[in-house]
């Protein structure tokens, strides 16, 4: 097995299905020649070729329009968005088209593709580069939403979103790309799409997160832990659909729970997990379900993005006052 | 100087033209290479559509049909075009363009009941290439630059066809479509159905351009302004079209210069309101068929006996359609819920039980 950071990790699952599947096709701004911005398509188009690796010209709108009408010829496109807040530009050809084929045609077309972009904050982009626009997608029918939280996970899910039939919105945090590695098969291998991970095991409380906010929660678990609190972390891993399951198993056995998201607050991801808490295991709570998120607002200014982005600070504050209600 | 480079360049674009108003040929060198049964055989496609847009008007207003864009006036644009294409060339049309999708394969009844808003409308047969009809004006555009890079890469000896109107050629989507296409070489062919009118905005509104042909300018690719009431130049452009694309040449994009005679859509349009009467006239003076029938009679190729066994064939197909569309299933919500997705996630296994229960009462 080999040390892998994510970007590593999610390299090597787009070569493996580069290999695997002849009508996989990777491209987008940046991705072929340069191996995109971030490096995560580095050395593929050189190993696969400018068939199967290419730029595309400058336009969301454009790439989005070519993955569909490429998907519906054969080929299995895992198209790049080179920053998920470009996301407005090609909202329609998402939200619009490519979710609605299968619908629109009763069954007869689908778009298997893959739309993998970077997102989230923490490291200081100009705006509209690190929004978490994850709940305009969830919001989407039609369209799987995938946020992997570690390099061992990155790989078997984009693997899984590649190979699925119906579109998957793979969202990779910028702060997790490079921020840690961790022991990763070089072999094949996928993680089912639409199912959670305990990523700790805990019986006091239950935090649902995802994205570098499991990292988050993980930090004041550990704090947590010194003041003899023991958290069970939930890490989603697909936003949509949920696995309502494991968070309300969790739950049941912990009886208090803290949903934590990065973005902001309003009809957000947290209060979907919070509502079906509530829906399912209502009798279960000795506390009511707290949100832990980003306040209302446009993403933050960079200089104050720390400020602005949970913490764990953030979190252990609403763990407390779960246990104190 | 540059105000001279661009009335150069506008200057280029002139009206295409085979067979005048009065149905004489002015172009015989241009003259496509057409069969008499080929030739009637596009006057007969003509007068069916136009009668199974009159007859689609009259059950739209007996609420029988449901949402319709009609067509007359358009039938040598949308007809000509689709005449020069191969069965298994991919059509990607917009709102109104349902005769090119029912000419190249897709069943009457089947395009009656997308009008009437039902899924059977867009379960395209397996042996057709047609997407369903888009809404999103120009989003067609940029899938029809991936469809045609597809058939490219895939080796395949077709090319990908798409329609917009004079509104859709200002759309983002049409300049990223056109120039994708371009930078790609990709097999496609863009057709502009210039109507003059995009719903009540004229033409002029849209662009400072003079016409939207010279478009393709910008994009790299080739250009052509036809005369979208002559059949046979419509015809004649897009074959050309059609095979620079194959011999690897890449896109074109054709603007005909055409009229809708009725409303936008049945969906309450006036086009009083922003149309005259004398203009609708002027138009009706160029009237496609008007013009090609003079010709096939000159040619001894046609005749009203001709034409009224035509109509009523049509007459005949549109009531079996209608009756094939009155006797399918009504659709459930249960249906819905299972073309989301290849296979159902938990969250939507409980919402379609819910439904079940509420369906099978």
């Amino acid at each position: 097995m080999a040390q892998m950071t994510m970007i590593q990790a999610i390299t090597d699952a787009m070569r493996t299905e580069l290999k695997n599947d002849e009508n996989v096709l990777v491209f987008g701004e940046d991705v072929g020649q340069n191996g995109g911005v971030f490096r995560a398509t580095e050395g593929l188009q050189k190993e696969f070729g400018e068939e199967r690796v290419f730029d595309t010209p400058l336009a969301e709108s454009g790439i989005t329009g070519l993955a569909i009408g490429l998907g519906l010829t054969g080929f299995r496109p895992v198209m790049e968005i080179q920053f998920f807040g470009f996301l407005f530009e090609t909202m329609d050809g998402i939200a619009g088209q490519m979710s609605r084929m299968r619908y629109r045609s009763g069954g007869h077309y689908h778009s298997p593709i893959t739309i993998r972009s970077p997102f989230g904050g923490g490291v200081k982009t100009p705006e509209l580069h690190a929004d978490s626009l994850e709940g305009l997608m969830a919001q989407t029918p039609g369209i799987k939403v995938v946020i992997p939280s570690t390099p061992y996970d990155a790989k078997g899910l984009l693997i899984s979103a590649i190979r699925d039939n119906d579109p998957v919105i793979f969202l990779e945090h910028m702060k997790l790309y490079r921020s840690f590695r961790e022991e990763v098969p070089e072999e094949e291998y996928t993680i089912e799409i639409g199912k959670a991970d305990i990523k700790r095991e805990g019986k006091d409380v239950t935090i649902v997160t995802y994205g570098a906010m499991v990292h988050t929660a993980l930090r004041a678990a550990d704090q947590l832990e010194e003041e003899g609190i023991d958290a069970e972390i939930v890490d989603l891993r697909t936003i949509s659909p949920l696995d309502v399951e494991t968070v309300i198993e969790s739950v049941k056995k912990t009886n208090r729970a803290i949903v934590v998201q990065e973005a902001q607050r309003q009809a957000g991801i947290a209060a979907n997990v919070s509502a079906e808490i509530s829906e399912r295991a209502i009798l279960h709570l000795e506390a009511p379900v707290m949100r832990v998120t980003a306040p209302d607002t446009v993403y933050a200014f960079a200089e104050v993005e720390d400020e602005w982005i949970p913490g764990e600070e953030d979190i252990i504050e609403k763990v407390k006052a779960s246990l104190d209600f | 100087m540059p105000e001279k480079r661009l009335q150069e360049i506008e200057s280029k674009f002139e009206m295409f033209q085979i067979l005048n108003e009065k149905g004489e040929i002015v172009n015989e060198a241009a003259m496509p290479d057409l069969s008499d049964d080929e030739l009637v055989e596009l006057m007969e496609r003509m007068v069916y559509t136009r009668i199974w847009d009159q007859r689609a008007i009259s059950l739209n207003r007996q609420g029988r049909l449901g949402f319709y864009a009609p067509v007359a006036g358009q039938e040598a644009s949308m007809l000509g075009s689709q005449f020069a294409l191969d069965k298994k060339d991919w059509i990607l049309p917009g709102y109104r363009d349902i005769p090119q999708i029912v000419w190249h394969g897709l069943p009457l009844y089947q395009a009656f009941l997308y009008s009437r808003g039902h899924f059977g409308g867009g379960q395209i047969p397996e042996d057709v290439n047609v997407l369903m009809p888009q809404i999103i004006i120009g989003a067609q555009i940029v899938q029809t630059a991936g469809v045609a890079l597809g058939l490219k890469r895939k080796g395949k000896e077709n090319i990908a066809i798409t329609y917009t109107g004079d509104g859709g050629a200002s759309q983002g989507d049409f300049y990223e479509g056109i120039n994708f296409a371009g930078a790609y070489q990709a097999p496609a062919v863009f057709v502009v159905q210039n109507n003059q009118f995009a719903i009540s905005v004229p033409v002029e509104q849209q662009s400072a351009a003079k016409t939207i042909a010279q478009k393709s300018v910008a994009a790299g690719i080739r250009g052509v302004m036809v005369d979208g009431m002559d059949v046979l130049a419509v015809y004649k452009a897009t074959k050309d079209a059609r095979e620079e694309a194959l011999k690897g040449n890449g896109p074109t994009l054709i603007e005909t210069y055409c009229y809708r005679y009725g409303p936008h859509t049945m969906a309450g349009d006036d086009p009083t309101r922003y149309r005259t009467a004398d203009l609708d006239d002027e138009w009706e003076r160029k009237d496609p068929l008007v013009r090609f029938r003079t010709l096939l009679e000159s040619k001894g190729l046609w005749s009203e006996e001709k034409e009224n066994e035509v109509m009523e064939r049509a007459k005949e197909d549109v009531k079996n359609a209608i009756k094939q569309a009155d006797d399918t299933p009504k659709q459930k919500v249960t249906e819905l819920i299972e073309f989301m997705y290849e296979s159902l996630p938990d969250s939507l296994e409980e919402q379609w039980e819910e439904y079940k229960k509420k369906e099978s009462k």
